[in-house]
């Protein structure tokens, strides 16, 4: 079943987001076309239960569909889309239409409530704003907006009534552990495509005769790039390990700290191999690099998480770190 | 477009993580008076004694088949005493080569009659092999190996020379890969591997000393060895691909993680304390704990595949490849926590752990395959070359 649905996300995001409709969409232009396609698909409510018409799956069956969602880059937040969807319609609530975008860390100052960069928050009808442990869904069309540093994405301020009037978002947790979770296995994704499409381009870029793939200094930048991108796969399945919709934070502490920590060995080696042709606007591969740069830091760099993960070591009881090590490498017993 | 098969996050089955409490049990009663700086060790370090008293509790050779002494468990049961056994800085040098490799070699190339003379002797701890592969300028280059085993009426004349040869001085039985016929022009082709008794007359071992002040590396030398006619483990000639088996299923164990592990739980133990607690040593252990976790459980991943009699040989070299860079961070790292203070505030024997990790640290790289051998294996997985 796993495999069905991901090979049918993989071709829907094949067809419809295209390179080209990724550059239109961040330039600016509307994201509605693309929306309703996938919301026709149903993919949104992969994480919402049987029983609410969802297709009732949980963290750990999600983590393949995040991870296609990072490999194509897509210009919408739908992976935060699917997991608040799946938290409203667990606890019976009832379901927005629109894209959701999540704000953990939200601040209130001044008669508003404030959340400064939040991703894809110009392609989103609806924010999860986490204020004081608590998240509850505002719309974006009610915020005013402020200027962010990536083009999808924006700085938010609601008057205070506005979300003293939202409905609560049950079952949310740590907002920021969530969203931590699902850019690690957006990050997979981007790294793995930035993988093979390096891979690809240094067997067919003929340089001094024969393919660059051809010399060792290129093949062990490859190598090292592969050992990355498939290090970082395991660690968002261990993010995402989870029977159920709440994520465990350490898991999910190793998984976006391993995943963030790829980004700039993966980035530096491909635009390395891909030379100048890598650096422009008209080829792809920027449009997943700068993707990895800025997922790096979504919802906490690794030094963030590291230390999570730190702090958790540290108060482990046991002498062997082989114990805290061995409950997040393994995978959850199914029950 | 690539080979290397994507890892599924899995868990170690339940049965064989019934064995973990008694063996720890074991473990920290055997281990508590082993200052750290020994335990740190592991898997260099010879005791007899130790690998008999694994041997009686029936936990060496768990995986080969009742009828040669063994336990007839599963790779799972013996990677959770392995994981335990490197874990507590267990002393398993004695048998560790026996008992990892060369009886699963005998097991899948030799005759039933080296099975049955060797592989009980292992599993009960007592008979120690070590691996003859490298020769003075041959290096990774194992196709350049000039040992020659000659055919005579007798079985096999040998001469020539290994080096790097670990615990030969210690051991019973070399298996060692010689040239059977032809010569180095012919690279891989006439190459064999052979059972060579060290007690024979003609050999000579000689220790080499490491920087560390150990000698676990030896050069041994055949003058004249009169080898019998069953001394061939395998087939003549195919002792290249005996040898490449041999080497693609040791590159992914516990061994490629856990190797700085007991200087690791020291240092924690020390920045636990309120002397010792400082928020970049927090931060260090974390990154250190978000790069092993993955790979432990692609390790595990690999183990089940092996399970399933797959050959995920480049995905065990990539786990491999990375284990190392983390096994030899540690002690860098941790020496540049622990010397941003005061020297007289960091507890001696710490010291003398991290010191011995330090040194010897630069052998994670070698043993199983050298950081360029590995990145060349990745890459022909690849398909680039």
């Amino acid at each position: 079943m796993d495999n069905m649905f991901s090979d049918a996300l993989g071709q829907l995001l094949a067809e419809q987001c295209t390179p080209a409709v990724v550059r239109q969409i961040e330039g600016g232009a509307d994201a509605a076309a693309l929306w309703a396609q996938i919301a026709e698909s149903g993919f949104a409510d992969a994480l919402v239960p049987e029983s609410a018409d969802g297709a009732g799956m949980v963290l750990k069956d999600a983590c393949a569909l995040w991870e296609l969602i990072g490999r194509h880059a897509l210009p919408l937040p739908l992976a935060e889309t699917m997991l608040v969807r799946g938290w409203l319609a667990q606890a019976g609530a009832s379901l927005p239409e629109g894209a959701i975008a999540m704000a953990p860390r939200a601040r209130q100052a001044g008669g508003q409530v404030s959340a400064v960069g939040v991703r894809c928050a110009k392609v989103a009808q609806w924010v999860a704003v986490e204020l004081g442990g608590e998240t509850r869904l505002l719309a974006a069309a009610a915020a005013s907006q402020t200027p962010a540093v990536f083009p999808l994405d924006a700085g938010l301020s609601w008057p205070e009534a506005v979300w003293t009037a939202a409905p609560v978002v049950p079952g949310a947790g740590d907002l920021q552990v969530a969203q931590a979770m699902v850019y690690a296995a957006l990050l997979s994704g981007a790294l793995m495509t930035c993988f093979e499409r390096t891979l690809q381009f240094a067997n067919e870029r003929q340089q001094f005769g024969r393919p660059i793939g051809k010399f060792q200094i290129i093949q062990h930048e490859l190598a090292q790039i592969s050992e990355h991108a498939f290090s970082s796969r395991m660690a968002a399945q261990i993010a995402c390990e989870s029977r159920t919709l709440t994520p465990d934070p350490v898991r999910v502490a190793v998984g976006k700290a391993r995943t963030s920590e790829a980004v700039v060995v993966v980035a530096d080696f491909s635009h390395s191999i891909h030379g100048a042709i890598g650096f422009t606007a008209e080829f792809d591969l920027q449009l997943y690099t700068r993707r990895l740069h800025h997922w790096r830091v979504t919802a906490g760099s690794e030094s963030h998480w590291h230390d999570v993960a730190g702090e958790a070591l540290l108060a482990d009881p046991s002498p062997l770190a082989l114990d805290l090590i061995r409950r997040v490498s393994d995978a959850e017993a199914s029950v | 477009m690539s080979s290397i098969a994507s890892l599924t996050i899995t868990q170690i089955p339940a049965e064989a993580e019934a064995l973990r409490a008694e063996v720890r049990a074991f473990l920290t009663e055997a281990t508590a008076k082993i200052p750290a700086h020994i335990r740190a060790k592991s898997w260099s370090g010879f005791d007899p004694e130790f690998s008999k008293a694994l041997g009686a509790k029936g936990w060496l050779g768990m995986t080969f088949p009742k009828e040669y002494g063994g336990g007839g468990r599963t790779a799972f049961e013996r990677y959770v005493l392995v994981e335990e056994f490197l874990n507590f800085g267990a002393p398993v040098g004695s048998h560790w080569i026996a008992e990892r490799q060369s009886g699963p070699l005998l097991l899948k190339y030799g005759t039933d009659e080296q099975k049955r003379t060797i592989l009980p002797k292992i599993a009960q701890g007592e008979l120690y092999c070590c691996i003859g592969m490298s020769e003075p300028n041959s290096g990774s280059d194992l196709a350049s190996v000039k040992t020659r085993a000659e055919k005579n009426d007798q079985g096999w004349l040998l001469n020539g020379q290994k080096i790097w040869t670990t615990n030969a001085h210690h051991c019973h039985y070399m298996i060692a890969l010689v040239r059977t016929s032809g010569t180095t022009e012919d690279r891989q082709k006439g190459l064999s591997q052979v059972l060579v008794d060290l007690s024979l007359p003609g050999i000579t071992v000689r220790p080499i000393e490491d920087l560390a002040g150990d000698s676990h590396f030896c050069e041994v030398f055949f003058d004249n060895v009169q080898l019998s006619a069953d001394a061939l483990v395998g087939n003549e000639g195919q002792g290249w691909e005996q040898v490449n088996a041999e080497l693609a299923f040791e590159r992914s164990g516990p061994e490629r993680i856990f190797s700085s592990v007991v200087l690791f739980d020291q240092w924690l133990a020390y920045i636990r304390t309120p002397a010792g607690k400082r928020p970049e040593s927090t931060r260090l252990a974390g990154q250190i704990l978000t790069r092993m976790a993955p790979l432990r459980a692609m390790s595990i991943a690999i183990q089940e595949k092996l399970a399933r009699h797959e050959s995920p040989i480049v995905e065990a070299a990539l786990v491999k490849d990375q284990g190392t860079v983390l096994e030899q961070y540690i002690p860098a790292a941790i020496a540049d926590d622990l010397l941003s203070r005061d020297e007289a505030d960091v507890p001696f024997e710490l010291m003398q752990t991290l010191t011995y990790v330090t040194h010897i640290a630069p052998c994670y790289t070698l043993r199983g395959g050298t950081r360029s051998i590995l990145r060349g294996m990745i890459a022909r997985g690849l398909g680039l070359r």
